[in-house]
């Protein structure tokens, strides 16, 4: 492998396992959202964030990085470079058991992810790396819809009761704690934007705080400073049980039988 | 000559028009004038249809995440999504329906938490193994896809038209099922042994699925007011015979065992005699004690009351909204 293939497979590992894990929390919900409408909607989303997921694992396999499904189904935690904080758990309990999931941090967890997704699709428009350009295009029509969901749940549930603005708060500085790690682009950051494949670091995080603040103006909502990284750098390969956890539901079934060839 | 306003019939008359509609295989709408029975029928078919849908999206929601390579993850989700989506578009005719007697979403979902509304026998079973998925996504929606289809032609238009959406996704629901059956079935020996001991698991709640031949079985059934009103065009036993002969040699095909060694098709009566289900244990499933009711039941009601204050906080905005633009 040449160094330039290891900073671009880099790159293309965390935009995978970024949307990979995501798209999992998400799929967690599916039958206890807050309404049927929003159970039908939500897992679209999923559905379709599962599918940017597999485009860029399908761009590592022609890279030599292995399969498909070795990649999403094969490999230790410590090898994913998604952010710590989109691996986080959607709240108390299981999916199958007395979840108490929390809807606030959910939208809010989303509606970062939503923005910061769009704007590294805008800057993978222009990749050195061609098949990113290709695939960053395939995605950013759904991601428009996808972003516009977050933007409306964000705006209701912050302008509508008392309960709803103090839980959507709590959640906003929660996410804010973590949320570095999923503009990090990890060690070889540098490399990564000197070789042009996306814009740097400090771009990512400049223009996401400008369209942050923007959405927030709309509610009259203010926050100060950078978002942190208080958890670690998933970019890095560290991470928490809630990983290991979902790893190990995520591929039950595809470790259940070694010498099983189709499924 | 002489006009007499729809009105101004005695409730026999209007009673003898609506009838005339039926025989004339016209369809009513959800504004037409209809007998109580009528509507109180289509109320408990549909809503148990709709929460049926919702409640069927449980067994599988398990084995969403686990689906074990991302094309299965792909299909999977896509397939239970459809069921939510057929849930929530059955609710939306059935809360038409409803309104007229003051009674809404909120309502149908306490019946379903107090077991008043009754869905699925199927969707009371647990779902233990990935086969589950498969045999679930093959055979109860094939099942389904021919008590769906049977009435397409209902009389009740709102009910036809979600009807027929649903039958088109349907489709695509049993390409997925037997896509994973045979997945299975021409595996490795533990896999086809997983996809056996499946098939064992669901094939008495298979058979249950169409309900009892006669009311005699448990006491009391809606099937004749539903022929009387052209709302369904066949009998239990009619469906299921339907399924068996549908289905049988598909499954012997796959080098599968139906776990019924009674099973045979009767030339001279031209039809299949199986083993009888426990109809008792149907009655008792459906009243909401089957294996895996009340977890069920309960993952569903824990999260509406876990959600509240999410709904609270739309109708809040909702509010506040119509007051700004008024
Ligand atoms: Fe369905
Ligand atoms: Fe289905």
């Amino acid at each position: 492998m040449t160094k330039d293939n290891k900073y671009i497979s880099e790159l293309i590992y965390q935009l995978a396992d970024d949307n990979f894990i995501h798209s999992y929390r998400g799929s967690e919900w599916l039958g206890l959202a807050p309404h049927i409408e929003e159970d039908v909607a939500f897992s679209s989303i999923n559905q379709d964030t599962m599918g940017h997921a597999s485009m860029y694992f399908e761009l590592l396999e022609t890279l030599g990085e292995g399969s498909v499904d070795e990649l999403s189904h094969n490999r230790k935690p410590k090898d994913f470079r998604n952010a710590i904080i989109l691996e986080e758990a959607n709240g108390s309990g299981t999916y199958l058991d007395q979840p108490e999931y929390d809807w606030a941090f959910t939208v809010i967890r989303h509606l970062f992810f939503g923005v910061l997704k769009e704007i590294r699709l805008e800057s993978l428009n222009q990749s050195s790396y061609e098949p990113l350009i290709h695939t960053s295009r395939k995605i950013q029509t759904e991601q428009y819809y996808h972003l516009m969901h977050w933007k409306t749940w964000f705006t209701q549930l912050m302008l509508s009761t008392q309960e709803a603005r103090d839980k959507m708060e709590q959640a906003i500085s929660r996410v804010w704690r973590d949320f570095g790690g999923v503009i990090s682009l990890g060690k070889y950051g540098k490399e990564i934007s000197d070789l042009k494949l996306i814009a740097s670091e400090d771009e990512l995080r400049s223009e996401w705080l400008r369209r942050i603040h923007q959405i927030f103006d709309q509610v009259g909502f203010s926050i100060e400073g950078n978002p942190g990284m208080e958890q670690g750098n998933g970019r890095n390969g560290e991470h928490t049980e809630d990983l290991t956890s979902a790893l190990n539901i995520l591929s039950e079934v595809y470790h259940s039988d070694i010498d099983a060839v189709t499924w | 000559m002489v006009t007499v306003r729809f009105s101004e019939l005695t409730e026999e008359e209007k009673y003898n028009h609506f009838m005339e509609r039926i025989e004339n295989d016209e369809k009513i709408e959800a504004d037409d004038w209809m007998p109580d029975e009528y509507r109180n029928a289509l109320i408990k078919l549909i809503s148990s249809h709709g929460i049926s849908e919702i409640m069927g999206a449980l067994p599988e929601k398990e084995w969403v995440p686990k689906a074990p390579t991302i094309n299965r993850k792909l299909s999977i989700m896509a397939k239970v999504q459809d069921e939510m989506g057929h849930g929530q578009l059955l609710l939306r005719v059935n809360e038409d329906l409803i309104k007229p007697l003051g009674r809404n979403r909120e309502n149908v979902m306490n019946d379903l938490f107090t077991k008043k509304l009754k869905f699925h026998n199927v969707f009371h079973m647990p779902s233990p193994t990935w086969a589950d998925a498969a045999i679930i996504a093959w055979l109860v929606d094939g099942a389904a896809i021919l008590t769906q289809t049977m009435m397409l032609k209902t009389s009740y238009g709102p009910y036809g038209r979600a009807l027929k959406r649903i039958c088109q996704e349907e489709s695509f629901h049993a390409k997925h099922g037997e896509s994973l059956t045979l997945a299975l079935a021409s595996g490795t020996s533990n896999q086809k042994q997983m996809l056996q001991e499946s098939l064992n698991r669901w094939w008495e709640s298979l058979l249950m699925f169409f309900g009892p031949k006669s009311k005699k079985d448990i006491g009391s059934s809606s099937v004749d007011i539903n022929i009387k009103y052209k709302l369904r065009t066949k009998t239990n036993e009619q469906l299921r015979q339907e399924f068996l002969t549908k289905y049988v040699p598909k499954i012997k095909l796959l080098g599968l065992t139906i776990p019924d060694e009674t099973l045979r098709f009767d030339e001279e009566k031209e039809e299949w005699i199986y083993r009888e289900p426990d109809w008792k244990k149907f009655k008792q499933v459906v009243s909401g004690n089957g294996p895996k009711s009340e977890e069920r039941i309960a993952l569903r009601r824990d999260s509406y009351k876990n959600n509240e204050w999410v709904r609270n906080a739309l109708a809040a905005y909702h509010q506040k909204n119509r007051v700004f633009a008024g």
